[in-house]
């Protein structure tokens, strides 16, 4: 099972990415902010790391900088998850190694797309995705 | 509940003015998609919509409905790999066959844009491998309403965020309040044109690539064999014809066959015949 850490300082944000990525089969771990998630990235190197911009501590673009500098930190596929949508934040976070971006608000087929498009998730998976909710 | 008698007639109606195949179970898309319609010209509800469509089977009021029964769904890069098959076997293959770098392409059922504005990107981001290749792209739909948003090229956030990965967003798209519209470069690639695939076909020209994909699946099999037949005449000998992931031609019409071992890609019979 491939495992996905949700960096985001909204506790009804990481509620809802949790239940979407559940339900495309990752396991969960969560972060309130940039320095939480570095902590477990020391520990825990994840798959995927969904990630918040404005985040109190260390925020998003600082998290990025310093889990690429980490042993083992370039693997994980990086997906910004923010409110930001100006092309000059997108521009910046794709320079400092993000690999996807996802602009709030978003829905399970948002996160499904863009979790292929990086190659977390498979074509089949990505066709469940948008299937309304049972 | 709509009543049997005016189901029927939708259905006659529906089948004989766009090919829409309405089965029995699909009563329950009937309110949901008319009922607006009927608002928007001023009557009560579906009732009364079909109560006017029997008197003025033609007409703003009968375009309405025929394209309020349409379903427009798309995403960008539907399936991916069409549009990778397009760029690195289908039109190499062309201009190696031909000298010719002129290639000419139909979207038969390009709805809001997407996948007109797809091969148009993946063209642009492959020129280096295809110099002085020029691609016209004809994009048609019957629904008017559905053109004008393609033609202005405006997406929405969600919509951008459907199979666009985020660096041909950065490159390919601009702001626009809380839309993203496609560049004018990209637009300037896609002619857009209101059509019927039920009509004539003569007047279009000869297409060396006909994307027909996820439209098909709405007819039934004597217009799917219809459709596809005629196809085959605008296409050029040695031209492709694209269809859904999730369609083929076996047992509705022998005018193509399977390109072998590309999903989805199919050439005409008779260059078969020509070749063997």
């Amino acid at each position: 099972m491939k495992t996905c850490l949700v960096v985001d300082d909204s506790p009804f944000i990481r509620k809802v990415a949790r239940k979407i990525l559940e339900e495309l089969s990752f396991e969960v771990s969560e972060a309130g902010n940039g320095q939480e998630a570095l902590d477990h990235c020391v520990v825990t190197m994840p798959d995927a790391i969904l990630l918040d911009w404005n985040m109190p501590v260390v925020d998003g673009p600082q998290f990025l900088e310093a889990v690429r500098a980490l042993e083992g930190g370039t693997r994980p596929k990086i997906v910004f998850c923010t409110t930001e949508n100006h092309p000059g934040h997108i521009a910046r976070a794709l320079i400092a190694g993000a690999d996807e971006y996802i602009m709030k608000p978003f829905d399970r087929e948002i996160l499904a797309y863009k979790f292929q498009e990086v190659g977390l998730i498979d074509a089949d998976a990505l066709a469940d995705a948008g299937k309304p909710l049972a | 509940m709509i009543a049997a008698g005016d189901y029927e007639f939708l259905q006659q109606f529906l089948k004989q003015r766009s090919g829409l195949n309405l089965s029995q179970e699909k009563q329950y898309l009937i309110e949901s998609r008319l009922a607006p319609v009927a608002r928007k010209v001023g009557l009560a509800g579906v009732e009364q919509l079909v109560a006017r469509l029997r008197t003025a089977p033609s007409g703003a009021v009968a375009d309405a409905v025929v394209e309020a029964m349409t379903t427009n769904e798309s995403s960008f890069f539907r399936d991916k790999t069409p549009f990778e098959t397009f760029v690195s076997f289908v039109v190499p293959s062309l201009i190696d066959r031909r000298g010719s770098r002129r290639i000419r392409v139909w979207c038969a059922a390009a709805s809001t844009g997407q996948e007109p504005y797809s091969l148009a990107m993946t063209l642009k981001e492959n020129a280096h491998l295809l110099p002085g290749v020029t691609v016209e792209i004809l994009a048609t739909d019957l629904a008017g309403h559905v053109l004008e948003r393609a033609r202005a090229g405006l997406y929405s956030a969600f919509e951008v965020q459907r199979g666009l990965p985020i660096q041909y967003l950065l490159k390919y798209f601009e702001q626009k309040g809380d839309q993203w519209q496609i560049r004018p470069e990209i637009r300037a690639m896609v002619q857009f044109r209101q059509f019927n695939l039920l009509q004539s076909f003569a007047g279009l020209g000869t297409f060396d690539i006909i994307f027909c994909r996820n439209v098909l699946i709405y007819f039934d099999i004597p217009t799917k064999a219809d459709v596809l037949s005629r196809m085959a005449k605008v296409l050029a000998p040695d031209g492709y014809l694209v269809l859904g992931a999730a369609e083929t031609v076996m047992g509705i019409s022998d005018a193509f066959r399977s390109a072998s071992g590309r999903p989805g890609l199919y050439v005409a019979n008779r260059l078969a015949e020509a070749t063997a």
